[in-house]
């Protein structure tokens, strides 16, 4: 057995561990099934190889071995193309689908957590060869927060104020507070709609967030969210029952109207505040130069 | 150009104000009206706007 194997081991079981505790299965149902959960803790397993075994091999003045990383980022690149045509699949047969731009973020997720094992193993392995298992253990516990930090990103209460308000027709538009949504033209249908459905007028809370909240995305995230966690009054074959969320044009609130099966509206307000903001869909025109130029 | 949207029906009470190319029905009161676009709605998976009182379409989006 040689000086490497045990730093090596630990470096591998710690960046597993990191992988395990970054694969949770929450209200988004995924991974629900346990082939899927094997497949992402054996990739999580070879990521934890990779970084481990790094670490030994620039010891050794082995630095090509260091290669091998790029075929490791190879490898992680389909992990994303596998997630995006898994989810892009099964996304048509959803009541309320996910929404492509919310199926990316999952996916480019899936791919950085795995880069997050190969740097806490290496990290792990490196303290461990440098001085001993005690700072290792350190090091893998600090990795492991940082892993945690770097994964959070931040959700929708975060970015706008949320607001409930009844829903209202006028002839035949159906509105939220100002915000007109759709027409629906028979009566029966209008009283369905205020008997099931609710309202929520979300105002951004600064100028960056207009463009994030009305990227279509976005609001596709929202209404799947709510749509997973508190059941849809829906089915195939009823268009005129699709939650929806439209815009107003004039100030950037965005009115949300969802069909739920339970009609709590904390429980809603909680739920839409803990919609991911998708990476994909932020924008910083504040951080643009030409805004903050002042004028003379 | 792939067409999103089509109007795949219009219901009417005033025969006057239509004609063209969608399916036209005609129909005698407000309640008839109602349920023609109801079925229609269902048959076709279309959702049945209201343009005026006596106006509906049924939209495929």
């Amino acid at each position: 057995m040689n000086e490497y194997i045990l730093p090596i081991v630990f470096g591998v079981t710690i960046g597993t561990i990191a992988r395990i505790m970054m694969l949770r299965t929450d209200y988004r149902q995924y991974p629900t099934y346990l082939h899927g959960k094997t497949i992402h803790l054996c990739l999580g397993f070879i990521a934890a190889s990779l970084g481990a075994v790094a670490v030994p091999a620039i010891m050794e003045m082995e630095f090509t071995a260091v290669t091998i990383l790029t075929v490791a980022a190879t490898q992680f690149r389909d992990v994303r193309n596998m997630e995006r045509n898994t989810l892009t699949e099964v996304d048509g047969f959803e009541l309320v689908p996910r929404g492509k731009t919310y199926i990316e973020g999952i996916a480019i997720s899936f791919e950085s957590r795995n880069y997050l094992v190969i740097f806490t193993a290496f990290f792990a392995t490196l303290v461990f060869i440098i001085w001993n298992i005690y700072y290792a253990i350190i090091a893998a516990v600090l990795s492991l927060f940082i892993g945690r930090f770097l994964m959070s990103g931040s959700t929708i209460k975060d970015i706008v104020d949320i607001e409930h308000h009844p829903l209202h027709f006028d002839g035949a538009g159906l509105y939220v507070d100002n915000i007109y949504i759709m027409n629906i033209g028979l009566p029966e249908r209008q009283e369905e709609i205020l008997k099931y459905g609710m309202g929520f007028v979300l105002t951004p809370k600064n100028m960056n967030v207009v463009s994030t909240i009305a990227n279509l995305g976005q609001r596709q995230a929202i209404l799947h969210d709510v749509s997973v966690s508190l059941g849809v009054f829906s089915d195939s074959g009823t268009p005129a029952l699709t939650p929806l969320i439209k815009r107003d044009l004039d100030d950037g609130r965005i009115g949300v109207f969802v069909l739920p099966q339970v009609r709590e509206v904390n429980k809603a307000i909680k739920i839409i505040g803990a919609v991911p903001v998708l990476e994909n869909a932020i924008r910083m025109p504040s951080k643009s130069k030409k805004h903050n130029k002042e004028e003379f | 150009m792939k067409i999103e949207k089509a109007i795949l029906a219009v219901i009417t009470l005033n025969e006057s104000k239509i004609s063209g190319g969608a399916p036209i029905f005609i129909c005698d009161d407000q309640k008839e009206l109602e349920s023609v676009a109801a079925n229609l709605e269902a048959i076709t998976d279309g959702i049945a706007h209201a343009l005026g009182e006596e106006l509906f379409i049924i939209v495929k989006h």
